[in-house]
């Protein structure tokens, strides 16, 4: 039996092969899809809507002295409603808290999704299946690069129907300059998070079999990375310390890049800033997934 | 292949600090043959397996696997080997052939040409009408076949097959060993087995290693080892066996040794069939009852406990029902993982 296995070999063979094996385990399981996304429905259905922020004041009807003329009644009426939507746009960016938390969403649904792509290389350790991946002459940094890939693709996805329901849902108030461009930047944005992200949680279970343990860091970590950034509410109303920990969180990074790009006007100084975070942020911890698969992936 | 497959020189692993799997094994395997680990559970054999195949780095010694060192060039093995692990690991989710052509990937064979090769082998292990179901709606012999298309994608040089029919049918075990001879009668490829089953390596392996504890107790063609043994095995209990009879057993004619085990006496013997009853004979005239005969011809289970002491059959029991139970336990567990799926 004559053996040809194509010498010009790829550096890169197998990584595509095992990052379309994980899709098609989750794009098989329709599921599993649907229990992903539900659950920012929810978010943004209930908490959403529910939070109506900005009829806080505008459905509001003080009661003012009868001393005061009614015409000035009215008047004192309208400036406060006008000065609680410019309070809104200045804080939020936006007059409705649901256009502010479904943007957030989108970060919300890709952490999630990035949080749970360790618990994959557990089972395929678990199984059995990464030893049989190991005894072939695929590298070990596209081993991991596959799984890094496979969470990014799946959280983009999830990102996109997420937007579309927030879209069905609405109003979506879509800011004035958008673009299809800008699309394309939130995209950028949301690959950046969802690569860092999920190699770090890669790499906490490049040498675990226990699926427990990879569920009780994703408990400890879920809610302060979603609470302490500004995907639900803006740092600005934050208490310091609070504030401080938005800034070397991600996720704060990675909302306002889209809040910016879907919501707002451009500020390109503050957009330059959070892509050069997201930028160090997903090469920093791809590298060092990269480098430790080297050592840690066999035993 | 010509010259030696597998060259190993000292092979150590020891885990935690304190644990020693596999201790200073040295072994040749010869190209185009199939070499036999033979073993209870524990012994070392899957340690070993795993450190051949580059999935685990030994802690001494050093091991040449067609010519390329296991540890300094772990890629040049990878690319010449093919690997059927003891589980099944198979993607339950894909179908036989996305499976096959994964690996084939996974070896970066050209896709015109691993097309080629995944429908020949899925042919050969008799899959072809169940390929593109999904490996969760396969019966545990078309996942071990599906295992072995996999393993040969990369038409290896050296065939690693750890534990190949633990856990199958009578009728199953059977069509897998054909496959095995099939695969050195046709390729002429070295295959490296592990095994428990006695007379799997006594039909199978041109040559087995006994392997016990960690380390290899002896070398050999199964046919060699058991005529080492120097002729039949009697076993004899007496009554009252406190006495030792050792000495007055020895004097009879063509017994060439004999030992005293657990109060038995085990007995090599010369043309069994006729020495057996000048045996009795010489016992009774001594006054002495004998309780319990047996005489049995050389196999292997007698060379490893003319080795060991122990039966690898007693251990065999146990080591079934654990299999079993792994099994299931990994089932449970592949249901999980696919959220529930039946």
């Amino acid at each position: 039996m004559s053996r040809n296995n194509g010498n010009s070999k790829n550096p890169l063979h197998g990584l595509w092969a095992l990052t379309n094996r994980d899709l098609k385990k989750w794009y098989k399981n329709p599921i599993i899809l649907m229990l992903g996304i539900i659950q920012p429905i929810i978010w943004m259905s209930l908490l959403g809507k529910a939070m109506n922020l900005g009829g806080m004041f505008t459905n509001f009807s003080p009661t003012l002295p009868p001393s005061i003329p009614l015409p000035l009644q009215e008047q004192i009426k309208a400036a406060m409603s006008d000065l609680s939507k410019q309070a809104m746009t200045q804080i939020f960016g936006t007059a409705d808290y649901f256009s502010y938390m479904a943007v957030g969403m989108m970060s919300f649904v890709v952490m999630f999704t990035a949080m749970f792509s360790g618990m994959s290389m557990v089972f395929d350790r678990r199984l059995g299946f990464l030893n049989k991946v190991l005894s072939t002459p695929v590298a070990r940094g596209s081993i991991l690069m596959a799984k890094i890939l496979s969470a990014v693709i799946r959280a983009l996805v999830q990102a996109t129907i997420v937007l579309g329901i927030a879209y069905v849902i609405g109003p979506l108030s879509v800011g004035p300059n958008f673009t299809v461009l800008n699309l394309l930047g939130v995209y950028a944005a949301l690959f950046l998070i969802s690569m860092g992200l999920s190699s770090i949680f890669i790499l906490i279970a490049i040498r675990s079999t226990r699926q427990e343990t990879q569920m009780a860091v994703v408990n400890l970590l879920n809610l302060p990375l979603m609470f302490a950034s500004n995907a639900l509410f803006p740092a600005s109303l934050m208490p310091e310390w609070l504030q401080t920990i938005t800034k070397i969180n991600p996720v704060t990074y990675a909302t306002d890049a889209t809040r910016q790009l879907i919501l707002h006007t451009v500020d390109m100084h503050q957009l330059a800033i959070d892509f050069l975070f997201l930028g160090a942020f997903a090469v920093v911890f791809s590298t060092i997934g990269i480098v430790l698969s080297w050592r840690y992936l066999s035993k | 292949m010509n010259g030696d497959a597998i060259v190993v020189e000292g092979l150590t692993k020891v885990f935690n600090k304190n644990l020693v799997a596999v201790d200073h094994v040295n072994f040749t395997v010869k190209g185009g043959e199939i070499f036999g680990f033979l073993g209870p559970n524990g012994a070392g054999k899957t340690t070993t397996i795993n450190m051949l195949i580059t999935i685990l780095r030994p802690t001494e010694g050093s091991a040449v696997v067609c010519n390329h060192d296991i540890t300094k060039d772990a890629n040049g093995v990878r690319d010449c080997i093919g690997v059927v692990p003891q589980e099944y690991t198979a993607d339950e989710d894909l179908t036989g052939i996305e499976n096959v052509m994964l690996c084939a990937d996974l070896y970066g064979i050209p896709r015109d040409e691993s097309k080629k090769r995944a429908e020949e082998l899925l042919k050969l292990v008799e899959l072809t009408k169940f390929k593109d179901k999904q490996v969760a709606t396969y019966s545990g012999g078309m996942r071990r076949r599906l295992e072995l298309a996999c393993g040969l994608i990369n038409r290896p040089h050296v065939f690693f097959l750890d534990e190949p029919t633990l856990g199958l049918d009578v009728q199953t075990r059977a069509a897998t060993w054909n496959y095995i001879k099939l695969l050195k009668k046709e390729f002429g490829m070295t295959i490296f087995m592990t095994t428990h089953y006695l007379e799997e390596a006594d039909m199978l392996c041109d040559r087995v290693a006994i392997i016990d504890h960690g380390k290899i107790i002896v070398t050999g063609a199964p046919n060699d080892l058991k005529e080492s043994l120097g002729g039949d095995i009697m076993t004899l209990s007496i009554q009252d066996g406190k006495e030792d009879i050792s000495d007055l057993i020895k004097k009879v004619p063509k017994v060439k040794e004999v030992k005293r085990q657990d109060g038995a006496y085990r007995i090599k013997v010369v043309d069994g069939e006729e020495t057996a009853p000048t045996i009795i004979d010489a016992v009774r005239a001594e006054g002495h009852k004998v309780t319990r005969l047996s005489l049995t011809k050389p196999t292997l289970d007698e060379v490893y406990l003319e080795y060991t002491g122990r039966s690898i059959r007693e251990e065999e029991e146990s080591k079934e029902g654990f299999a079993t139970q792994r099994m299931a336990m990994r089932k449970a567990r592949g249901a999980r993982a696919m959220g529930g799926h039946p």
